[in-house]
């Protein structure tokens, strides 16, 4: 029985350790700009920390991936391509790359580079996975998170590319690499800037009764006492629609799929990745720990696998809104 | 080593809360100059420099407050709003420092409250995940 890779969130060199040291396969990265969609002040890696997280990885032989998942922007094209001769520089076993500009160069320039089509190039389908293959020779796709099991498994059936899907994180809206919400409020978005909701302008205020969030100056939620709080994105925000006030786009929660994870590798999936580069060591120890043990467990124990009440503890804990779903895996769309 | 669930007694706090906050935050400003020199917190100074910080330590009823120039950490006896404010009871204080417990988690659970600059809250988090305690004699304190 083949297991699917466990592929890890590293924010910082001692995020790295933690996944490594936990368990992760494979552990992923970007770089500390706009090049990848987590570009947050202080976060991830410079060459010298990818270096040290490179070695680290390998030594204990795992692979490192670095993400270059958002869309090289008119005029500023050449931090892109700088981006991909680094990854191949520092020798990564795959970049992650949503643009198909930025494929193509990474092809030309650097033919030995092993490509994986990231969430953000928002490949639903097999025909798009296949030609994404035809043009660039990628070896591996993430599928964004709006597919059923069902619909996973026929992109697998359809494609010699290897499949990755989510495993555990925030949920979003799920229309990844299409969603350009928050410039609406910001001017930003996560395929142009990196990032859904930019902290500058996030502000946090503390009034008598409530905690509001607001981003670009608009009020996406209100906070009562000790109701659990969730990230100050658009999406996530309750709004006021036709006099009542909602989560009109989606809920804070998060996608846990251990209760799946027979049947995700039943099917054939090759890898499950772990969101959350912008969280920190503490949050990587344990989902990977906790998802080690999971999969693990599924691999050996196939059909007769029951997900352990301590495990779905943990995760609960860390989740966003203290909610998990399966998400789109086990709706009965067709 | 877990932190225990404990809240500092509402009797120690308001004791606590009495005494001057000068000697912990001069103890706390010390101690951060001491692991930048070392090179163990990777702080880029020019990112900090001229803003103002606020540790609340909720229930021990304790503010500690500092600030930053371009090269170190300098106490901070100004009146008037921090740029940043982090309030926090003291065991999840210490949570987050010893890794058990993720900032994020504290957040989303009303534990932790950050006012003010959120950028700058980010940097300062951000600053604290990259700290690699392996490298120091704090080590065998981190959780795993």
């Amino acid at each position: 029985m083949i297991l699917p890779e466990l592929v890890c969130p590293a924010g910082s060199l001692p995020a790295l350790k933690a996944a490594v040291d936990n368990g992760a396969d494979t552990v992923y990265f970007g770089l500390k700009n706009d090049t990848n969609a987590r570009n947050f002040a202080g976060l991830n890696f410079d060459d010298k920390s990818a270096r040290a997280g490179i070695d680290y990885a390998r030594a204990r032989g795992r692979k490192v991936l670095m993400a270059i998942n958002t869309y090289a922007q008119g005029g500023n094209v050449s931090r892109w391509h700088r981006a991909i001769d680094e990854a191949a520089d520092l020798g990564v076993d795959a970049v992650i790359l949503a643009d198909l500009g930025l494929m193509d160069y990474a092809v030309r320039r650097h033919p030995e580079l092993r490509l994986h089509l990231s969430v953000q190039g928002s490949a639903t389908n097999y025909e798009a996975v296949n030609l994404a293959r035809e043009l660039f020779g990628i070896r591996r796709a993430v599928l964004p998170r709006v597919l059923t099991l069902d619909q996973v498994r026929h992109v697998i059936e359809h494609t010699d590319v290897e499949i990755e899907v989510f495993g555990f994180g925030s949920l979003c809206v799920m229309v990844e690499g299409r969603c350009l919400l928050s410039s609406y409020a910001t001017g930003e978005s996560p395929n142009t800037h990196g990032v859904c909701s930019p902290a500058k302008h996030v502000r946090w205020e503390h009034g008598e009764a409530s905690l509001d969030a607001r981003l670009g100056g608009v009020l996406i939620d209100q906070y009562g006492k000790d109701e659990p709080a969730g990230y100050p994105t658009l999406c996530k925000g309750r709004f006021a629609v036709q006099g009542d006030t909602y989560y009109a786009l989606e809920e804070p929660t998060s996608l846990n799929v251990m209760a799946m994870l027979p049947q995700i590798i039943d099917i054939g999936v090759a890898a499950i990745k772990v969101e959350g580069r912008q969280r920190s060591p503490a949050y990587v120890s344990q989902v990977t720990r906790t998802l080690r043990a999971a999969l693990d467990a599924a691999g050996r124990e196939a059909q007769r696998f029951s997900v352990r009440p301590a495990w779905q503890q943990e995760l609960g804990r860390l989740s966003e809104g203290q909610q998990q779903t399966l998400g789109a895996y086990n709706r009965p769309w067709k | 080593m877990r932190v225990p669930e404990l809240t500092v007694p509402t009797r120690l706090a308001r004791l606590l809360g009495r005494l001057p906050a000068t000697p912990p935050a001069w103890l706390l400003v010390t101690s951060l100059n001491q692991l930048v020199k070392r090179g163990v917190l990777p702080a880029d100074m020019e990112l900090l420099a001229e803003r103002r910080f606020e540790v609340r330590l909720v229930d021990a009823g304790v503010s500690l407050r500092f600030a930053a120039d371009s090269r170190r950490f300098l106490l901070d006896r100004q009146p008037g709003e921090p740029d940043l404010r982090l309030s926090a009871n003291v065991a999840d204080f210490a949570r987050m420092m010893l890794r058990e417990e993720d900032p994020d988690t504290l957040f989303f659970n009303r534990k932790l409250s950050i006012e003010g600059d959120t950028e700058l809250g980010l940097i300062v988090k951000n600053l604290l995940d990259s700290v690699d305690w392996h490298e120091t004699p704090l080590a065998r304190f981190m959780a795993s």
